[in-house]
């Protein structure tokens, strides 16, 4: 083991947890503001009535079923991205997995939120839930909406566990460097890891298991969102097509959402020396891919939909394409499309920069995206005489700031608990030799590819 | 036999007015929300009397169409609910359990028809609306969802004072609100496995169709087209 080269490793990696900078303090007493007032908007939505909210008749759903689909979407980041990354060995893997990783935990815990913050009476929520009650009555097995509560809930419990077993050794190396209550703490978190062969292959064919197992139900999750829309009969939403297209916007959005979040890392944490420019390359060409596959599903959706040219299916077409909603509609083409492409197309510009700056643009395209899908639809159902208009009004836009603001505040947090780069893994990728259970046809692999 | 409750509505005779909805109002305890919600599109109509155009002025003739709870057999609204709150009773109607119901608005959004209503706020009435309201109709709360229930509380005391005379309903016995205040005739109810019922006959009618019948969902509301003159 090369000694020095591993302890400033280490210290370079657990920086963030052993000193905090006022920088720190400052963030989470902003962030947490923020998301004490969205908090706060959603008790004045309970206490006051749902009315607050600009949903109305027959809109029924607007932006928190929008923010629902989209941080389901954005916690595809996570799992799905670095499950695959492990599974097909990709060595500039290392540094990015465990960031990856945490936004899934995160973007589900806040997306799970939304089903409850839009009920009309959100605190019998349970009853969505198959507990067994004093009145023996189940949920409706039927409805998309409990198979949405099993899909995330499964896919929640699964990236929790993939998320924390690679944490199980950084854990013990925190415990053994600290005294006192942190030593405690992570004793606890670390489970008693002592480094043995047993417990490194334990551990290895957990994490093989999890990478495989996590990739079907992320796909599944993301589908069974797109069910809640295709299932009822409403136009431009009863569509065989929801599935893939909504699993591949969950990818696309969940790829721009790891660039940004690295790319804060790297600047915040002083993590330069370990997510290269490699990274967000590798990332953006990922990127890429995904806008060009979002594109091509938005395009046999439209065009399906234009030469079918059914009325009650063109009456949506018409109002996103050319009226009152074309400027999101357009804005999201720009974003999602042609921003990326005219940004990532080009090696010279798949810098940081410019990977940040697309992954911005999809973001906004992505939510853009969701909204489109669930309100113009909504308003423009078969009875021109019922078709109607909706406005947001401060309270959904209040909350919606604040789930972006709680994702921050989450990651920050963790990022200050948690060494982010997974530090065992980055010293295992430099020296395959002290890999557990080395796979006979392993090859010994650089940690990075050669830099540009 | 069990009763399948069922409506014919004819176009012909329809004038507009508005009784229907008034009187479904003040029947079933639906709250007037104000204008400032109205406005917002907030209005709670179970029974809506929808009007269309046609022609350019001044050649212009306007077609009204009461639009209801279209009590589907195949109801899109009944299993995206996720508490059994909207369910298929015994008598075909499509029941809403506004204690069972919390909110998801999934209903709404499914049916076709848009006739179900949202409470966004808890209820309030007009004044001297209040002063009317009908004791065998619940008060729904804020948060849940509500619409046309055929007038079934009428429906129930019909059948309970038929039971206790030991005899069979008659045709046209139960009255909805709407079928009740409409001048000329335009909305009838009855039972729609008796064939020998006025709705059955109506139903039979040549002018008689379904709304969005291509759907799929299986009115149990037929719409007698207008004759052209």
């Amino acid at each position: 083991m090369s000694e020095p080269r591993h302890e400033r490793m280490t210290s370079d990696l657990l920086r963030p947890l052993e000193r905090t900078s006022w920088r720190f303090y400052t963030l989470v007493i902003v962030l947490g503001a923020i998301v004490a007032t969205g908090l706060g908007t959603w008790a004045y939505q309970m206490y006051n009535g749902f009315g607050v909210s600009g949903i109305t008749w027959p809109i029924f759903w607007a932006f928190y079923i929008t923010n629902f689909v989209f941080w389901i979407g954005i916690s595809h980041a996570g799992t799905l991205i670095s499950a695959i990354l492990r599974l097909v060995n990709a060595r500039w893997r290392r540094p990015v997995t465990r960031c990856a990783e945490v936004i899934t935990a995160f973007a589900l815990m806040i997306g799970a939120m939304f089903p409850i913050i839009h009920l009309g009476r959100p605190w019998l929520f349970f009853w969505l839930l198959p507990y067994p009650s004093s009145r023996r009555i189940w949920p409706n097995f039927r409805s998309p909406l409990v198979w949405d509560f099993f899909a995330i809930s499964t896919y929640l419990t699964g990236s929790v566990l993939f998320l924390f077993l690679p944490m199980i050794p950084d854990f013990a190396l925190v415990r053994d460097r600290s005294t006192g209550f942190r030593r405690k703490a992570y004793g606890v978190l670390a489970l008693g890891w002592s480094g043995t062969t047993r417990q490194w292959h334990r551990l290895e064919s957990a994490m093989q298991i999890m990478a495989i197992a996590i990739i079907p139900v992320a796909v599944s999750v993301h589908t069974i969102v797109s069910f809640d829309f295709s299932m009822a009969p409403v136009p431009m939403w009863h569509s065989t097509i929801f599935g893939p297209y909504f699993v591949a916007g969950a990818i696309f959005s969940g790829i721009a959402a790891l660039i940004i979040a690295m790319a804060a890392l790297r600047k915040f944490l002083h993590l330069e020396a370990y997510l290269h420019t490699l990274h967000f390359e590798n990332l953006g060409k990922l990127l890429l891919m995904m806008s060009l596959l979002w594109g091509y599903f938005v395009f046999a959706e439209r065009l399906t939909t234009w030469y079918g040219n059914e009325a009650s299916e063109m009456a949506v077409l018409n109002v996103t394409q050319r009226g009152s909603f074309a400027p999101l509609y357009w804005t999201m083409v720009v974003c999602n499309f042609i921003v990326p492409l005219s940004i990532l197309s080009f090696k010279r510009l798949r810098t940081i920069a410019g990977c940040v700056t697309a992954s911005f643009g999809v973001l906004i395209g992505m939510w853009l995206e969701r909204f489109l899908i669930v309100v113009p639809s909504l308003g423009h159902k078969y009875l021109p005489n019922s078709w109607g208009q909706y406005r947001p009004r401060p309270v959904e836009i209040l909350i919606t700031i604040a789930t972006f603001a709680a994702m921050s505040l989450l990651y920050v947090l963790f990022s200050k608990f948690v060494p982010i780069i997974s530090i065992w893994e980055l010293k295992v990728g430099e020296h395959p030799v002290h890999e557990a259970s080395p796979a006979p046809n392993r090859r010994p692999e650089p940690l990075f590819q050669s830099e540009p | 036999m069990p009763h399948r409750w069922g409506m014919a509505v004819d176009l012909d005779r329809c004038t507009g007015c508005g009784a229907c909805v008034t009187a479904c109002h003040a029947e079933n305890n639906i709250q007037t929300v104000g204008d400032r919600e109205a406005a917002r599109g907030r209005a709670m109509h179970w029974i809506r009397v929808e009007r269309y155009w046609e022609g350019e002025f001044p050649d212009v003739r306007v077609k009204f169409r009461p639009v209801m709870c279209q009590q589907c057999d195949a109801a899109p609204c009944e299993p995206v609910c996720p508490t059994y709150a909207s369910h298929h009773n015994e008598e075909g109607l499509n029941a809403q359990v506004y204690n069972r119901c919390i909110g998801t608005r999934y209903c709404a959004n499914a049916c076709p028809y848009n006739v179900r209503f949202f409470d966004f706020f808890n209820p309030k009435w007009d004044k001297p609306l209040q002063m009317q309201l009908n004791p065998d109709v619940s008060i729904r709360e804020v948060g849940v969802m509500e619409k046309c229930t055929f007038c079934v509380q009428r429906i129930h005391a019909a059948e309970i004072q038929a039971d206790a005379e030991k005899r069979p309903l008659k045709d046209g016995e139960i009255k909805p609100a709407c079928a009740q205040a409409c001048a000329p005739n335009a909305i009838v109810f009855g039972d729609l496995n008796d064939p020998e019922s006025e709705v059955s006959r109506l139903s039979r009618s040549p002018r008689g169709s379904k709304l969005l019948d291509d759907l799929g969902t299986l009115p149990k509301v037929t719409y007698l087209s207008r004759q052209e003159v």
